[in-house]
């Protein structure tokens, strides 16, 4: 037996830098440096551990849609100690929206065979924390997501969910796709030795062709959504600031006050 | 006019304010059509009626409260089915989004999430979103199959709209594939008599500046004097300060109340996601060249063990 994981990552501008979109209102990749979501680093770990946890054997592949740029992220992966990577990359992609990346990853996780998919909770970019549930539905497994706790035995998978108004317990056969949150656990540094394996680790580079999608079904042109205009937020006006030299609270209760919160 | 379905988020059958808000947004572009599933429905639908909903389908089976997400699916698929809507709105909770999204793939239709403003359009619904951490503001559409769209806490204020508000019984199907997420055991998370974090109009968050958890009662007696929710920075919930539902950010809650305080908080950009497009947002730190004082109205460069109490008597003596 074996457990076949793929792990769904996310290559997205830094958040940190000045994140901005380009004249086709779709984010600019050149302007500010790439990388692996933080986020999707947690589902990467998790994947090690279920791996380590696994009495059988098992496989970790690491998979993005994304520019070739994106092949960073998968490094990443791979040097936290990942075994493969599928690599979907194609002009035609550019301005997929969540379908249009649902069904793209589908596709190749179909094709790449799976009996588990860790998804991160929601890329940094996007944060719409939908893929993990549209991927469920497309692949008609079940989905078993927004874990802080995940583990997987006997051909099952558990995990909490903690939600607003509850926590609940969660279970599932495999073939499953989880998210897990960024309570799941730290996730590893690479080692130096990590980072050195990863190079010769396999990264396969798949097209539209070899998943037989139709360019119309993605990209631009293809997408479900359209985005009409993107203003950037007008700079805040500067706000009063004071020092507190024994006066600060009742000059903030002043301003509270000014504004009728009390 | 063209009827719009509006999933109703309840707790047996108390409705949450964001469905409230979803039913004055939903009358911007038609009429709204209530789908209220499980336990609760003949205390919701007067409620829905009085928020303007002409309809209120219900469904209950045990199966919403067994399995995950899927069999709450099937029953607005259903309700998709019998309506025919021109849109579909959700709340922007993780549930939300998860059956917005698998709705969207079974009806062959786009998803827009996490909308702060919803308006007509000549070609359908325009959604207004908040995005890189609120530096900016979009206007997008759903340009294939009927709009699913799931809108942010606070995003409009409710408004009283009475309408018929009958009540019909949905024929709901749980197909055997739905229920493949089994919830083994449900923990409800107790009350804490203070307003929900993502729904209060004033929210008081510390953070690493708090410095243990024996100091938070400083940050709640604050809240109380203010009748706000209290939130935490990650940095505060890492450290077992406070509970992971109160963390605001990026994979915390997002707020967006009327006023928001921040102590202790150095105001990192994942921070900021979660609370930049508050109306009014105020901070007390000591530290003045902390981040957090570039988005403030109102700032305090200070020590927030002098400043807070002080500011909490303050309050409650203006308040009289
Ligand atoms: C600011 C912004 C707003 C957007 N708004 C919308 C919108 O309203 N509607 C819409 O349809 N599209 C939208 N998009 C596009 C959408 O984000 C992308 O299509 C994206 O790939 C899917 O959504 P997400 O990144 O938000 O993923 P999420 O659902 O947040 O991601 C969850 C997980 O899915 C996996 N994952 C996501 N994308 C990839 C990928 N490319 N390769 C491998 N794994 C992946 C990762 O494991 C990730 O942690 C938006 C994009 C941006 C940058
Ligand atoms: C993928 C990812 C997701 C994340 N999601 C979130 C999220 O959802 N929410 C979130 O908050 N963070 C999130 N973070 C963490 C974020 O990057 C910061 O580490 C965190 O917000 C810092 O919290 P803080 O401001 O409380 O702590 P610090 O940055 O350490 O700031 C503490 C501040 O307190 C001040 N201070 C200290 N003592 C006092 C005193 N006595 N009086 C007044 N001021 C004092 C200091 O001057 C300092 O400015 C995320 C990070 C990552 C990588």
């Amino acid at each position: 037996m074996s457990l076949r994981i793929v792990v769904c990552v996310k290559y997205v501008p830094d958040a940190t830098g000045d994140r901005h979109f380009a004249e086709d209102l779709t984010v600019d990749r050149d302007d500010v440096d790439g990388l692996l979501s933080e986020l999707d680093e947690y589902a990467v770990e998790q994947a090690l551990q279920i791996k380590e946890a696994s009495d059988d054997d098992a496989e970790i592949t690491v998979l993005t849609v994304g520019p070739e740029d994106a092949n960073d992220a998968l490094r990443k992966a791979l040097s936290m100690g990942a075994d493969k990577a599928v690599h979907v990359e194609d002009d035609d992609l550019h301005g997929t929206d969540a379908l249009g990346t649902s069904l793209v990853l589908a596709k190749a996780i179909e094709k790449t065979g799976y009996d588990l998919v860790v998804c991160g909770m929601a890329s940094t970019d996007g944060t719409m924390g939908v893929l993990p549930a549209l991927l469920a539905e497309r692949l008609g497994v079940p989905q078993v997501t927004q874990l802080s706790e995940v583990s997987v035995a006997d051909g099952k998978v558990t995990g909490r969910r903690d939600g607003d108004t509850a926590s609940e317990q969660l279970e599932a056969a495999l073939p499953a796709v989880v998210s897990v949150t960024d309570q799941s656990g730290e996730a590893r540094y690479p080692s130096f030795k990590g980072i050195m394996a990863a190079k010769k680790k396999p990264v396969e580079s798949l097209d539209l062709d070899d998943l037989d999608i139709d360019a119309d079904e993605v990209g631009l042109e293809g997408a479900w959504t359209k985005v009409e205009d993107a203003a950037e937020r007008p700079a805040r006006t500067a706000g009063t600031i004071v020092t507190d030299e024994g006066e600060g609270a009742k000059q903030l209760a002043e301003f509270l006050a000014g504004q009728k919160f009390i | 006019m063209a009827e719009v379905l509006v999933y109703v988020d309840h707790v047996d059958g108390a409705v949450r304010k964001p469905t409230l808000e979803l039913l004055t947004l939903a009358r911007r572009i038609g009429e709204p059509v209530a789908v209220h599933l499980g336990a609760g429905a003949d205390t919701a639908a007067p409620v829905l009626a009085e928020h303007g909903a002409v309809k209120v389908l219900t469904a209950d089976a045990p199966e919403f409260a067994e399995y995950l997400v899927a069999p709450k699916v099937d029953a607005l698929q259903a309700a998709y089915d019998a309506v025919s809507p021109a849109a579909v709105l959700l709340p922007s909770s993780a549930e939300g989004k998860e059956i917005g999204a698998r709705l969207a793939v079974r009806i062959g239709s786009g998803i827009i999430t996490d909308a702060v403003d919803l308006e007509a359009g000549d070609e359908g619904p325009v959604a207004t979103q908040s995005v890189f951490a609120a530096s900016f503001t979009t206007k997008s559409r759903v340009s294939k199959g009927t709009p699913v769209i799931t809108v942010k806490p606070n995003s409009a204020a409710p408004e009283a709209a009475p309408a018929a508000g009958t009540v019909e019984q949905l024929a709901v199907t749980i197909a055997e594939s739905s229920k493949g997420t089994k919830i083994v055991s449900r923990t409800p998370r107790e009350s804490t008599g203070r307003p929900e974090l993502t729904e209060a109009a004033i929210v008081v968050s510390g953070g690493r500046g708090v410095n243990g958890a024996e100091n938070f009662p400083v940050i709640e007696a604050l809240a109380d004097s203010l009748g706000a929710a209290v939130g935490a920075s990650r940095a505060a919930v890492d450290a077992g300060w406070y509970p992971h539902t109160n963390q605001v950010g990026q994979t915390g809650k997002s707020v967006s109340p009327q006023l928001y305080i921040a102590a202790g908080i150095s105001g990192a950009i994942q921070h900021r996601a979660g609370m930049q497009t508050s109306k009014t947002i105020v901070a007390i730190n000591k530290d003045s060249e902390a981040p957090i004082f570039d988005l403030v109205d109102y700032g305090v460069v200070g020590d927030l063990f002098d400043v807070v109490p002080a500011l909490t008597e303050e309050v409650k003596s203006r308040k009289g």
